[in-house]
């Protein structure tokens, strides 16, 4: 039996601002085995981006962990000091983001930033870090590596960016790798291969995949598991099969109507869930969703719902599921 | 890039021309003549206008500046009206000293900047910031004369540890430690000036940056904190930088006026000042010309820089 490479328990994250403490990721939970890929779903403004900075630890100067822990390879990282955390960092964790046009430095070439990684982590120097950057970046299927390493990021297209961030991250073949909206950016064409691009080297190298999307597409096409987020908290999680097939708390029933399908009548309007996410300085009281769900009763807005396992691997957090 | 060189160096001509002739004009109608200072209750009228006769000071002020420019073309800055040296002698004896105390100076500001500007802008808000931020205010504020006095009173003589004005201690060779010893009060002065102004420009430019998506991803990368900041971030800020150090640049062969006054420092600001009150046209003329080449040459090397710094911006 494989021995869970993340496990994350009780996850409280919170931010300091001028308003007070604000804890926008309460109580997050979840196991991801090596080779598998977790996704995670939610609006925006649901903690799913904190929740993967937290496992990183970058969460900016006033954020920070404030309860729960995070093992990782059967270390538990919120112990860790930062001196110890950043050689964990683009080596055992690596982590690709939204924006490949923002990502990457202006004013360093290709070539530079690659390296930067591969001499902290793997050592290598001068021509052999070259090297290895040039074999990265044709893996990651860029034609012209050479070239391309002496290029500057704004003479390359936002998919070909994304690749060079790929590749930088894994360069330093991290055991864990932390995709938040890897596609969102990107044209629908240029998305697929991407995402193509990550199954493959998944498959190849038995990285874990940790993926954040709003994109219940994607999902589908990636994650073995989804968690889904709401308003900081996991309000369900399941297999990615079973939560297609029987998507047990209304919240996300309402993200699974809300996209088109092949055979839906084109006739048809598409639902939506009314109303916006809750801010996270006035959260509703009992079930943070309650005022946005159709299904809501008397108890749902005194009693906050609790996480209940309602099958295999299936977990949900509403009152009605039970 | 060369070709784009020249073109500038091509346009940077008639704007000169224009500049000469705004500066000609403006010291013209200024009142009073170099003659009237030369004033001896001796001298007889008569003899004050032939004096403006041979001067050429009575022609019609186009003839008096196409003497000047054709003087000019000619490689000729004419002669000082009070001191009847070559205005190019007087200035070459000064551009030596001028150059050494306003290049130290501004390095010393830049110095000073860069590295304070970078505290203040990774820690916003915190205590340092609030201690640079006041000092530069301060640094902005403090006049050059009344810095330059105040440090000349304790320095100089209250307490006798270093020298308050000149370039050489009077009676010895000088050398080089000598003019080390005379230049620790004006720079300071100077450099206190130029490091106020400058800790802004780097702590904004650098708060611009700090919050760049590209900072996270070298975060990701491992690096530590000070590469983060030092290299990827620095990097960055680098191009409004440049900017306010550049307009520095004149200043180097300009001088400053009233620190070297009150150091009483041999260099070009002292001239200038001499030269104004003394009517010296010749010399003013030379001396502005003088400035707005050094501006004109300071944009170019400033843009070139730029794309130095920033790959992005490319010269055609």
């Amino acid at each position: 039996m494989l021995t869970d490479l993340l496990h994350i328990e009780h996850l409280k994250t919170a931010f300091k601002t001028d308003g007070g403490e604000v804890v926008s990721v309460d109580d997050v939970g979840f196991r991801l085995k090596t080779g598998e890929t977790i996704g995670i779903v939610g609006e925006s403004g649901c903690g799913k981006s904190v929740t993967s900075l937290s496992v990183m630890r970058l969460l900016g100067k006033s954020g920070y962990v404030k309860e729960g822990e995070i093992w990782f390879n059967g270390q538990d990282l919120t112990k860790f000091t930062e001196d110890e955390y950043r050689r964990i960092r683009g080596n055992e964790i690596s982590m690709i983001f939204q924006e490949p046009m923002t990502s990457l430095n202006p004013v360093f070439t290709i070539g530079y930033q690659m390296q930067e990684g591969i001499t902290l982590h793997l050592g290598l120097k001068g021509k052999k870090a070259r090297d290895y950057a040039v074999e990265m970046l044709k893996k990651v299927g860029i034609p012209r590596a050479e070239s391309i390493m002496n290029e500057y990021p704004h003479a390359l297209s936002g998919g070909m960016r994304q690749r060079v961030m790929i590749a930088m991250a894994l360069s330093c073949k991290p055991k864990l790798l932390i995709a938040d909206e890897p596609t969102t950016a990107l044209d629908v064409t240029i998305q697929a291969q991407i995402l193509e691009l990550m199954k493959s080297l998944r498959d190849e190298s038995g990285t874990a995949i940790m993926l954040i999307t709003h994109d219940l597409g994607v999902i589908a096409e990636m994650a073995d598991k989804v968690i889904v987020m709401y308003a900081g908290q996991v309000v369900e999680e399941a297999d990615v099969f079973t939560l297609f097939d029987n998507p047990r708390h209304p919240y996300t029933q309402g993200l699974m109507k809300s996209i088109p399908h092949v055979d839906s009548d084109p006739d048809e309007r598409l639902t939506s869930i009314q109303g916006t996410v809750p801010s996270l300085l006035a959260m509703p009281k009992g079930c943070r969703f309650n005022n946005r769900c159709q299904y809501a009763e008397e108890r749902c807005r005194q009693e906050q719902p609790l996480l209940v396992t309602v099958g295999e691997g299936h977990s949900v957090r509403c009152w009605l599921a039970e | 890039m060369f070709v784009y060189i020249v073109r500038r160096i091509l346009i940077s001509i008639p704007v000169l021309l224009g500049i000469t002739i705004v500066n000609f004009l403006i010291i013209n109608m200024a009142p009073g003549s170099p003659v009237d200072m030369m004033v001896d209750p001796n001298i007889s009228a008569e003899q004050l206008e032939l004096r403006k006769e041979q001067l050429g000071l009575n022609d019609p002020l186009w003839m008096q500046y196409l003497t000047w420019m054709g003087n000019l073309l000619q490689g000729n800055l004419g002669y000082s009206l009070s001191s009847f040296e070559p205005v190019s002698t007087l200035i070459g004896e000064r551009i030596g000293p001028t150059v050494a105390l306003m290049g130290a100076s501004i390095v010393v500001g830049v110095l000073i900047a860069v590295p304070f500007g970078i505290i203040s802008a990774t820690r916003q808000y915190s205590k340092w910031d609030y201690l640079m931020t006041t000092g530069s205010f301060l640094g902005i504020s403090i006049p050059n004369f009344f810095l330059g006095l105040g440090l000349i009173y304790i320095f100089a003589l209250k307490n006798p540890w270093l020298p308050s004005g000149g370039m050489t201690t009077l009676g010895t060779e000088g050398g080089i430690v000598d003019t080390l010893y005379h230049m620790v009060l004006p720079v300071f002065v100077l450099a206190i000036g130029i490091a106020g102004k400058k800790i802004r420009y780097v702590r904004a430019s650098m708060l611009e940056i700090l919050g760049q998506d590209y900072l996270r991803t070298a975060r990701a990368k491992g690096l530590r904190e000070f590469v983060v900041t030092n290299r990827h971030a620095l990097r960055n800020a680098l191009i409004p930088i440049i900017t306010v150090v550049g307009m520095e640049i004149p200043l180097l062969l300009g001088g400053a006026v009233i620190t070297e006054q009150i150091f009483q420092w041999p260099g070009i600001g002292q001239l200038t000042m001499q030269s104004i009150m003394s009517r010296d046209y010749p010399t003013m003329m030379a001396l502005n010309l003088l400035a707005a080449v050094m501006v004109l040459f300071s944009n170019l090397v400033m843009d070139i820089l730029y794309s130095v710094a920033d790959p992005r911006i490319k010269y055609n």
